[in-house]
């Protein structure tokens, strides 16, 4: 009972990132209709800014969440005006192989950068647990859960409160109505691309630390992603918020009572049988896209 | 015309061991002709179908494992406390049982996964091939995991009056990998110009009247993921019997990502797209090796793919048809031009 107990607390923390992740991705693919696969990049860009910040400019730990997020959010819109402007209106293949050679010029910029090596990210959390009666969870990750869990609610409220909010779920139901409504759709489609890749750099900044700092992290990330939109329905984001918890229960459990090995493969696996048996996701009212 | 310049082209590929002696390149020149039989496999599905499969690279693998395991032998546990034990069978076999298990993959994935389509038939198969190459990793009594499959023996052809011929040089090699290929090729040519490719065609360019026709969907996709795969997983086999050493790491995107940039950037839904996209991407890091850093060279790689889909969007093989039949067009419309215009003066 006490190792599921533990297990439900791993689910939770893991969980906070996932949703990060799934809500830029389903933004990005909901609004924009884009297989975004640079959001991977964005997660391991956003790992080695705190690696910068913290390691190497020997700056605040806490400081350095804010600069990812600002860091993303910049080279997520830099990304959406050099290469997917230009290719408004081209089918969803060719935007999703410029995404794919964007993906494997920075990866390899990151290795020649910083080389293969994995980092560590020092915190200035104490070692020593806080210990629960049967459960332990480091400092470290209560912080990283409280810091997910503050940046899903802000999410939460720019998209449903503001009027950029309002703007990008009008363009989501329908591109045409809502420019026809004084909506600058190419700004929405900035606005949204930056706040997603914003959140993937925010969640590597948040995992990076737990874990360690290399070249290719993003690549599971991006996968299992793409497993928590697929859960939750395209463009839903709180489908997304609960896919996340859910791809995290699965791999914690997969994990601890199947075996270690295939922890990874429990995204794959959803991401499957989804498909198969309810491909509209598990919490979807909107009509597929694609 | 086109038939001299086909076997003009296929003789100047074939003389290339008889004067390039440099082992470097002719061994990336067999590596490269692998890969060209893969990416044109991956080509009936994205070209002449219209599905992107980024979980090729799975068919591929699951050839090059069963090629050489197959070969090797193996003795593994089921449960339940029996054991299989399999002894080793010649490589040709193993070529055999690669297409054959491929093929049955192909149909399974194909099975389920034409169930969606878009971004979701892509996410399916990159999941299959993630699945498949966490199992490779993990399944170590079976594939020996990280520590690869090692040893795998060459491939050897039975021969009437000459007995059994082993082929370990890079010449054979080259040979053998050109003669896969040109069955490859012709295949794939004869599918598409059949009835079963003008459905697949038919399919691509608008579902729902192809449908309306009465073309049986589901079936034209699936037999077309059968034969993809199977053609994947001959080129694996190949991969394994040539290099003779195999690891999970056979099963990495990237190796997909390879295949979908010679299709595009040759062009999909030609027959010699994938070729001359394979040519041009398989060579490119030979080129690239004496003046740039690993590193800098998957940079420009991704930066390539980049430009010939800002650049060339449909590819260079149509791109250049295109440009070819325009003058040839123009050729053929000045004289009837003129014609008229003369028939026009007595008048």
């Amino acid at each position: 009972m006490s190792e599921f107990l533990q297990h439900l607390i791993n689910m939770l923390v893991l969980g906070g990132t996932y949703a990060l992740l799934g809500i830029g991705l389903t933004l990005i693919f909901g609004i924009m209709n884009v297989v975004n696969f640079t959001h991977g990049v964005l997660y391991t860009f956003g790992a080695y800014i705190m690696f910068i910040v913290v390691q190497q400019l020997g700056l605040n730990f806490f400081l350095a969440l804010p600069v990812a997020v600002v860091a993303g959010w910049l080279l997520g819109a830099v990304i959406e005006l050099t290469l997917l402007r230009p290719l408004r209106g081209s089918d969803i293949d060719t935007t999703m192989l410029v995404m794919i050679g964007a993906w494997i010029a920075m990866q390899s910029a990151t290795l020649w950068i910083w080389g293969g090596v994995a980092k560590s990210v020092a915190t200035p959390f104490p070692e020593a647990p806080l210990v629960l009666g049967p459960v332990s969870v480091s400092w470290l990750r209560l912080f990283v859960l409280a810091a997910a869990a503050l940046l899903i609610v802000v999410t939460y409220l720019l998209i449903n409160r503001t009027k950029l909010g309002c703007a990008m779920r009008a363009t989501f139901q329908d591109q045409d109505t809502a420019s026809l409504m004084g909506v600058n759709v190419d700004l929405i489609y900035t606005s949204t691309f930056a706040i997603g890749s914003s959140l993937a750099a925010a969640a590597g900044a948040l995992l990076g630390p737990v874990y360690v700092i290399f070249p290719q992290m993003g690549d599971l990330a991006a996968v299992k992603a793409f497993a928590i939109v697929i859960l939750g329905g395209l463009g839903n984001i709180t489908g997304a918020v609960i896919g996340g918890f859910i791809l995290a229960l699965a791999e914690e459990l997969g994990a601890g009572y199947i075996s270690s090995g295939y922890r990874d493969a429990m995204g794959f696996l959803i991401i499957i049988a989804v498909l198969i048996f309810k491909p509209t996701g598990l919490f979807a009212r909107s009509e597929r896209v694609g | 015309m086109r038939a001299a310049i086909t076997i003009l082209a296929l003789a100047a590929i074939a003389s290339v061991p008889l004067w390039l002696r440099d082992p470097y390149l002719l061994n990336a020149l067999i590596t490269t002709g692998i890969f060209i039989i893969a990416a044109m496999s991956l080509n009936l599905l994205l070209g002449f179908t219209g599905q992107l499969s980024l979980g090729h690279i799975a068919f591929f693998g699951i050839g090059a494992y069963v090629s050489a395991l197959t070969s090797l032998g193996f003795d593994i546990g089921l449960p339940g406390g029996f054991r299989l034990v399999h002894e080793p069978w010649p490589p040709i076999a193993g070529l055999a049982l690669a297409i054959l298990v491929a093929g049955l993959c192909g149909y399974f994935v194909g099975l389920l996964s034409f169930r969606v389509r878009g971004a979701y038939f892509v996410i399916v198969t990159i999941s299959f091939a993630e699945v498949v190459r966490l199992v490779a990793l993990n399944w170590v009594e079976l594939t020996q995991g990280p520590l690869a499959l090692t040893n795998i023996p060459s491939i050897a052809i039975g021969l009437p009056g000459l007995g059994e011929l082993t082929l370990r040089t890079k010449l054979q090699n080259y040979y053998l990998v050109l003669a896969v290929a040109v069955v490859a090729y012709l295949l794939i040519a004869r599918l598409v110009h059949s009835h079963f490719g003008r459905a697949m065609r038919g399919l691509m360019e608008n579902e729902t009247l192809a449908v309306s026709v009465g073309i049986d969907v589901t079936k034209t996709l699936t037999l077309a993921a059968v034969i993809s795969a199977a053609i994947a997983g001959a080129a694996g086999s190949l991969y394994a019997h040539y290099i003779r050493i195999i690891d999970p790491e056979v099963f990495a995107f990237i190796n997909t990502v390879t295949m979908v940039i010679m299709v595009i950037s040759g062009g999909k839904g030609s027959l010699a797209g994938p070729v001359v996209g394979g040519l041009i991407f398989g060579l490119l890091p030979v080129v690239l090796r004496p003046i740039m850093a690993p590193e800098a060279q998957w940079i420009a790689y991704g930066g390539v793919l980049i430009v010939i889909l800002f650049v060339l969007p449909r590819g260079i093989v149509p791109s250049l048809a295109q440009r070819f039949a325009k003058r040839k067009r123009q050729a053929a419309t000045v004289a009837p031009v003129a014609f008229s215009e003369r028939a026009k003066e007595p008048a």
